[in-house]
């Protein structure tokens, strides 16, 4: 139990006024770093423009404005609308029980909501496919997607539940404020970036999904980039839709950017203020049970329950056996690699734009978020054609391209996670540090990390789940002869060996719950963090 | 100074990572990278075998022929590929269309009949495979089949039909429905299918196969050999599925080849054009015969057929010829615009 010595609410601290170390102007590394990520990340980009400007206008036209690409956008676009709103609500109140509520299991909890971001899209659609044949369609679309990709929300926003300032609440329901009312405006505006954050990345990763909607026939943009790439090889009117694509995506950021605001809600430290008394939930609790349990055996039960049956069927198949240990490593090895590589990356940039928040600093982090909204098959062949025509081929099909393919994809996974943890870790503490003589990499080694070590674990953990389930940028840029457990998933599915598919899915699943799990029991070990139900 | 620093490590690290890559890189001689866009079963006994005979090691990539269509013209002349194996023509045509495929050997050439080849040389047949029907014996007589591709757009036929219209095995029959009745027949005949299939529609014809099988859909269109391999997979006991054959010369009924080709890029052109006439060697030929496969061998002089299939020379297919097949942009188009693809 917690003294209540530092019940009194947090001093909020306002960076966007008051420069990182008295400084007004950034400092020039930290510059030159984030401008060099951005560089790298808007590769992609220029491919897309290269390719697309080679057949002019004339040819591109009809494309772009025929019937089929009016369809397309609703279908886009309502799903979009649709799925991410999904999200946003059970993401939010799933990590709110978990953070905030005396529900019995929280910490099994806190693990299984989190897996289902670690079983790859297309197993999750083949999964209820193979269950329920007549999932398809608009409603098919939403409930995979969603069911999917909700821990996109869940993670940053339970990380900053886990971080906020529990005072802030007692204080409004001490003002005579509500139950409802304080966790709309304090607890939910608490949370509001990383919501936002969240809520992003999941249209992002709506919008530029294939497999899944492949296998439930329901068309998008990106299927339809895809057939224009796969089906009628051309290359150029796959990239014009993938520009639509992007576009989409800005009006994406540029709403995101405008409910963002400039509020910011810090806390004096992880240290000092004083932990949340849990939410007693009562009477709730059995519907608040029952829901989580809807919700693992919708988002992991259905998939994990046609892996088991598959596992188990025993049938033969014409295909050669493979290894599965060193599909394992290698996907391992990979994601991990990538993982840390998105997350140093997404430091600079995080620090930048919440530390020194202006124009050109805001672009930059702006910028990086675009990619997301690019298919993986598109990032891949533009890796493909920046490392030929312009490297000599360097690094093509090396497992660093591929390290460095993963990283550029899910760097923004990264950055929302950095992100969301430096805007809450006070200045006045780096202040102090630099005041007492210690020199900038000595402060952010010493103070910075330490503070948002939180937000680089969860980056971490995110970039390391979306890389091992990756799979169409990886069949065009792994070394030859290597297989990720993904892959090797891939090869027996498309050729319906699933019995053996079954031990690849399982595995990456399991490999997928590793940092989820390693996560949970971290936090639950940091200081303060054992709280009296 | 401590970003000085910091810059330095970065660097050493740079440095040292493109080197590690630089050393793996580097093929030795005797070697050759395939880019297998053929099903893994084909290609594995083909690969083993060619090892054995010659001492060439051979790299195999999976994808789909398409995604390595796109990936070689991206690679351009730095591709690490030097034989590129597909299941369907129209990636083999677009790459030759793009300058990427090396003139084949003249003996290579003359194992297969020129009309399962490349007019202008750049790849070669190495097997075939014809569509079919197949449907679920429980839910249809054979009797109640139509004889033509285009019954299949018969209203009765609603909400029974399966399609895999993504699957590159549908695109030929379209181009050869288009060929004999022309486009706006062709697209009404689509849009009727399209009605009938409903929601029955399939990422690939693995799926189609199996959703007739077991009674999801009531028929569908395919080449014959996944239900041969299907039949490996679920065991005699486990079907419930038959094969029919259109009427001779049915724009429905055409037989679609599988091909190989040697990268222009190639650095290692001359085991490249090795593997290749392996590939349709009397060897190689016996191998796709008798392995899992279940396609056509299709060499002058192999007239092997894989277990409980009609000949090669039994069959009787519509006239379609691979240069009319080409790329299949007329299909794609006319696939794109009544919104199957």
């Amino acid at each position: 139990m917690t003294s209540t010595l530092e019940a009194a609410p947090a001093p909020v601290d306002r960076p966007a006024e008051r420069p990182a170390a008295g400084r007004r102007h950034p400092p020039r590394v930290l510059q030159v770093l984030a401008a060099a990520v951005a560089v790298v990340l808007l590769l992609p980009l220029a491919f897309l423009v290269v390719e697309a400007v080679q057949d002019g206008w004339s040819t591109l036209s009809p494309i772009l404005f025929r019937q089929l690409t009016a369809t397309l956008l609703w279908n886009t676009v309502s799903l979009t609308v649709v799925v991410t709103t999904l999200c946003a609500v059970i993401g939010t109140l799933a990590a709110w029980c978990v953070e905030r509520t005396d529900v019995p299991g929280r910490r099994i909890w806190a693990v299984l909501v989190v897996v289902p971001v670690g079983i790859p899209d297309f197993a999750v659609a083949f999964g209820w496919k193979s269950v329920f044949p007549s999932v398809g369609g608009f409603g098919g679309a939403v409930l995979v997607m969603t069911v999917a990709v909700y821990p996109l929300v869940f993670l940053p926003v339970a990380a900053s539940l886990r971080g906020a300032d529990p005072g802030q609440e007692d204080v409004a329901r001490s003002l005579g404020v509500g139950r409802f009312r304080t966790f709309w405006r304090v607890t939910v505006g608490q949370a509001r970036l990383a919501i936002l954050g969240g809520s992003v990345l999941v249209a992002l990763v709506v919008l530029a999904e294939y497999g899944a909607f492949e296998i439930l026939g329901f068309r998008t943009f990106t299927t339809e980039i895809f057939s224009e790439y796969l089906t009628a090889f051309n290359t150029p009117a796959g990239c014009a839709l993938s520009l639509v694509l992007v576009l989409l995506s800005v009006g994406i950021l540029l709403g995101e950017g405008a409910l963002r605001g400039r509020g910011r809600a810090t806390r004096i430290g992880p240290m000092a203020a004083r932990v949340a008394r849990r939410h007693r939930l009562g009477r709730a609790r059995v519907p608040v049970l029952g829901a989580f349990v809807l919700l693992v055996a919708l988002a992991l039960g259905v998939p994990l329950g046609a892996i088991g049956y598959w596992l188990f069927q025993s049938a033969s198949s014409t295909l050669p056996s493979a290894s599965l240990g060193s599909a394992a490593w290698h996907t391992a090895v990979y994601g991990g690699s990538a993982a840390l590589v998105a997350t140093v990356a997404a430091l600079p940039v995080a620090l930048l734009s919440v530390r020194w928040p202006g124009r050109s600093t805001m672009a930059i982090e702006r910028s990086t978020y675009l990619v997301l909204a690019m298919p993986g098959l598109v990032i891949a062949l533009a890796l493909t054609y920046f490392s030929n025509n312009l490297a000599n081929g360097f690094l093509y099909q090396s497992p660093y391209l591929l390290i460095g393919a993963y990283a550029i994809m899910f760097f923004p996974l990264a950055l929302v996670a950095v992100r969301s943890s430096v805007a809450r870790a006070p200045v006045s503490y780096e202040e102090i540090g630099r005041s007492l003589g210690r020199g900038r990499l000595q402060v952010l080694w010493s103070v910075t990390l330490p503070l948002i070590a939180p937000g680089l674990a969860a980056a971490f953990s995110l970039v390391f789940l979306e890389a091992v389930t990756e799979l169409t940028a990886t069949l065009v840029l792994i070394p030859t002869n290597a297989q990720t457990l993904a892959t090797q998933f891939w090869i027996f599915q498309n050729n319906l060996a699933y019995h053996q598919a079954a031990p690849y899915a399982a595995l990456m699943i399991l490999v997928a719950a590793v940092p989820s799990v390693v996560l949970g029991r971290w936090f639950d070990r940091m200081p303060g963090a054992r709280v009296p139900a | 100074m401590e970003s000085r620093r910091l810059a330095g490590v970065v660097a050493a690290v740079v440095v040292a990572g493109g080197l590690l890559a630089a050393c793996g890189a580097g093929t030795e001689a005797g070697s050759i990278t395939l880019y297998n866009g053929q099903h893994p079963q084909t290609t594995q006994a083909l690969v083993t075998a060619f090892e054995q005979k010659t001492g060439i090691s051979v790299a195999v990539r999976n994808d789909d022929e398409d995604v390595f269509a796109n990936q070689l013209v991206a690679e351009g002349s730095h591709s690490p590929a030097d034989v590129i194996y597909t299941e369907n023509s129209p990636a083999l045509e677009f790459l030759q269309a793009k300058s990427l495929l090396a003139k084949l050997a003249p003996t290579t050439l003359a194992q297969v009949p020129a009309r399962f080849s490349s007019s202008d040389g750049r790849w070669v047949g190495v097997s075939a495979r014809v569509s079919v029907m197949v449907f679920n014996t429980d839910l249809v007589r054979r009797d109640q089949l139509p004889t033509s591709v285009l019954g299949l757009a018969n209203p009765k036929w609603r909400g029974k039909l399966a399609l895999a219209p993504s699957e590159t095995d549908f695109q030929p029959i379209v181009t050869s429905v288009i060929r004999t009745y022309g486009v706006a027949a062709a697209r009404r005949w689509l849009l009727a299918l399209k009605a009938n299939a409903a929601s029955h529609t399939y990422p690939d014809n693995e799926t189609l196969v199996t959703a007739v099988n077991n009674g999801q859909a009531a028929l569908g269109v395919i080449n014959q050999y996944y239900w041969y391999r299907e039949q490996v997979d679920v065991g005699p006991a486990g079907m419930h599925s038959s094969l029919a054959y259109f009427k001779p010369g049915d724009p429905g009924y055409v037989l679609d080849v599988s091909g190989a080709a040697v990268l222009m890029s190639s650095a290692h052109k001359a085991d490249a054009q090795r593997f290749v006439a392996f590939l349709v060697s009397p060897q190689g030929q016996a191998i796709i015969a008798h392995s899992d496969s279940f396609e056509y061998p299709i060499a002058k002089g192999s007239d092997a057929t894989p277990v409980g299939e009609i000949p090669l020379s039994g069959l009787q297919p519509n006239s379609i010829t691979v240069a009319e097949l080409g790329d299949g942009s007329a299909a794609l188009a006319l696939l794109q615009k009544v919104q199957l693809l």
